[in-house]
């Protein structure tokens, strides 16, 4: 799109380009995002020698709680996206309010994807089931993990939110914490139509 | 709603949205095959690119952590993109 592209040179906050949050956790998401890049080309590839296999049992997962999770975490990447807008304008309540609602968001995630696992589970299903299910089970697990670690973030960003700590004079340690949030939400984003309905 | 959707990230979440409903809508009705993969891989795209533009806020970045994020997701979708193909043969 060069047209877009030299509006975009040509603005006047061309000169205030910057890189939200810390530096190192960019290259952080970067490694974590290049491990899931693997996954996925390992899922994909795997059922291009398998299709039948893979569409077979692909049909077994329940796309309506996939969907539903993935409401949940865009939503909650959007509560955390206001939260970083809260701290800029300087808006204290509305910084712990939204990252708590964006928690919360996690929770529901956790709670939909063990009612899943339980069903998967007490059906009888394991790692060793198949190679779909290694799959499934591997990969999600893998994200479920990062969600957890995400919500930890969250909730160390709200004790330090209820502080003070973040305004419109620092928001470096918050933009962090969401910057990782968001790139769980990213991986679901590719990980659910991957898994749960391309065929 | 004018209002609303002058905030990047409330418009980002309302496409977000609507285009997750439409990838469980194509699953729904069994949607499958060169088609119905292009095309939720199309959303998935335009999905990841919204979280990195509008929610990560790479849009205003260094030029070097855009083509970085959005790389990865170029890669990721012409991986399985590949793969897909290959799967189709």
């Amino acid at each position: 799109m060069p047209a877009m592209t030299s509006v975009a040179l040509t603005s006047p906050e061309a000169h205030t380009k910057r890189l939200p949050g810390d530096l190192a956790i960019w290259f952080f998401i970067l490694a974590e995002l290049l491990a899931f890049a693997v996954f996925f080309s390992a899922y994909a590839f795997a059922r291009a020698k398998n299709v039948e296999m893979f569409n077979l049992y692909q049909q077994t997962l329940d796309r309506n709680l996939g969907a539903l999770n993935t409401v949940l975490l865009i939503t909650g990447s959007w509560f955390v996206v206001l939260a970083v807008q809260a701290a800029h304008r300087g808006d204290q309540k509305a910084i712990s309010r939204n990252i708590l609602l964006g928690w919360l968001c996690g929770g529901g995630f956790l709670t939909v994807k063990i009612i899943e696992y339980a069903a998967k589970f007490g059906a009888g299903i394991s790692m060793s089931t198949n190679t779909f299910y290694m799959f499934y089970i591997s990969l999600t697990f893998f994200h479920f993990m990062h969600v957890i670690l995400g919500m930890v973030i969250l909730t160390i960003l709200w004790f330090q939110a209820r502080k003070g700590v973040y305004g419109s004079h620092d928001a470096n340690g918050l933009e962090s914490g969401a910057a990782y949030w968001h790139m769980v939400d990213l991986l679901w984003i590719v990980l659910f139509p991957l898994v749960y309905v391309m065929r | 709603m004018i209002d609303f959707l002058k905030n990047s990230a409330h418009r980002a979440w309302l496409v977000l949205m609507v285009a997750t409903g439409i990838t469980w809508y194509l699953g729904e009705v069994g949607a499958a095959g060169t088609g119905a993969i292009v095309a939720m891989l199309a959303i998935a795209f335009v999905k990841g690119r919204l979280v990195i533009l509008d929610f990560m806020e790479l849009r205003e970045a260094p030029l070097m952590w855009r083509v970085l994020l959005e790389g990865w997701l170029i890669l990721v979708s012409s991986l399985i993109l590949l793969a897909y193909w290959i799967s189709l043969k």
